[in-house]
């Protein structure tokens, strides 16, 4: 068996990150995106309770309780990172010079909608500070899997959920595509080797535009 | 290392508490727990102060910072930006117990320093197009629409240094200073519980992040959370 789903949306979401990016990643898969990056790329994740060059979690028993990340689990910083208050770490996001931000979703909208925060009177715990990245950075990369639990589309022409971020995001990895958010609509990039043009339309619940030829992504 | 309270803003534990009383609006500092006093936030459990505003970023984790009064139902209402670390905190909210104002994290955080700084709000287009608009005033600025956010203020704040002089002069610790500096200056009362309290003069000015002026009260808790990775 090779590599698991999960692993290769995360693969393809680090993809997308360049030599001296700043970089938010949210809980989940996108934490994963961490390890596919190549050593020769240098890049500064920010954690918005307050870091940026957040670097890898530290040996066992070498933690230091007031070094975390937003998942308040324990990291080291990178040389060059710097720490500061929530205002600043902020700053930074609505001022534009987070490159880009890879978070989870519910749904997502033809037109680039993002809902991730709420699911009303189910799951309810707060926007966190989805909504200010999601609104503020520059490239914001969903990654999600296409359907529900049910099978009913993530994507769909307009979200039924309350919204974190109206037209923000710019890129939707799922475990079947890497579909771009453009002016002309949702074109369909690339697609995993383990599914078809025609599937990946037939479970998305806007339209698609197709740009041929759609690349197929291989990991091994 | 005799420490002089010329100021006379070095008090103990208990004589801190004596200023939290029913009613009041609480900041407390800290991001799921880290950069909050364990020390006051058991102590304000023990007092059973009740029908508090609390003001934070987040309920805390299951058993560290805000979710131990949360729990306790001391609070009946919560200015926050997360809760999803903390079920006691959504169950409570659920039941019609607790009120919860939810606000996007980077908007809460200017709302507290708008409020430290002598500001009455602040304009953001965060939150435009969604439930956060609601109710808000919206403000057309060169074309882009604001949302006009207001300020917040505490009775008292609670916040937590690694380093404070005599006179209040703080130091942080690396992530645990989050929303404290913003915090500080945004209570009538601002009480810092300090890991370290040193003589006036032995922190360098440059290294000082929140100036002695924003402190009133200054302990030594010692208290220590137990953190879910340990």
């Amino acid at each position: 068996m090779g590599m698991a789903i999960k692993e290769k949306m995360a693969k393809r979401a680090a993809e997308e990150i360049k030599n001296g990016d700043i970089v938010n990643l949210g809980f989940g898969i996108p934490q994963k995106a961490i390890q596919y990056i190549p050593e020769e790329k240098t890049v500064f994740f920010h954690a918005e309770n307050g870091v940026l060059g957040a670097g890898p979690p530290p040996e066992k028993g070498k933690e230091d309780e007031n070094l975390v990340d937003a998942g308040c689990v324990p990291i080291t910083a990178v040389p060059g990172a710097s720490y500061f208050d929530s205002a600043n770490s902020f700053a930074i996001v609505r001022s534009g010079k987070l490159d880009i931000t890879i978070m989870g979703g519910l749904e997502v909208s033809e037109k680039g909608d993002l809902a991730n925060w709420i699911v009303p009177g189910a799951i309810v715990p707060g926007m966190g500070g989805a909504m200010d990245l999601a609104k503020k950075t520059k490239n914001v990369i969903i990654i999600m899997t296409h359907t529900d639990k049910k099978g009913n589309p993530k994507i769909k022409k307009e979200c039924s959920l309350p919204l974190t971020a109206p037209r923000c995001v710019s890129m939707i990895i799922t475990d079947l595509a890497v579909i771009g958010v453009e002016e002309r609509g949702l074109v369909l990039k690339e697609i995993f080797d383990t599914t078809t043009v025609e599937e990946v339309k037939e479970k998305t619940g806007a339209d698609l535009i197709v740009d041929e030829p759609v690349k197929v992504i291989s990991y091994e | 290392m005799q420490v002089e309270n010329q100021f006379g803003k070095i008090k103990t534990v208990s004589e801190a508490m004596e200023y939290i009383k029913d009613g009041m609006t609480l900041m407390i500092a800290g991001f799921g727990g880290i950069g909050s006093s364990c020390t006051l936030i058991n102590e304000i459990i023990k007092k059973n102060v009740r029908d508090l505003t609390i003001i934070s970023i987040d309920a805390g984790d299951p058993d560290v910072g805000p979710d131990h009064i949360i729990q306790n139902e001391q609070a009946k209402k919560l200015i926050t930006s997360h809760i999803g670390a903390t079920p006691t905190t959504g169950q409570l909210m659920n039941a019609g117990k607790l009120e919860v104002e939810f606000c996007p994290q980077g908007t809460l955080a200017e709302r507290i320093r708008a409020g430290g700084v002598g500001l009455g709000g602040i304009l953001t287009d965060v939150g435009v197009g969604t439930l956060v608009e609601e109710g808000k005033q919206k403000i057309e600025i060169g074309g882009t629409t604001y949302l006009l956010e207001t300020a917040l203020r505490a009775d008292i704040a609670i916040c937590y240094a690694k380093k404070a002089d005599a006179f209040g002069n703080l130091v942080y610790d690396k992530t645990a200073r989050g929303l404290n500096p913003l915090m500080a200056m945004a209570a009538d009362i601002t009480i810092v519980d300090a890991e370290e309290i040193v003589p006036v003069g032995a922190i360098d000015p440059e290294d000082v992040i929140t100036p002695g002026a924003f402190v009133d009260i200054i302990v030594h808790g010692g208290g220590k959370w137990k953190w879910g990775w340990q």
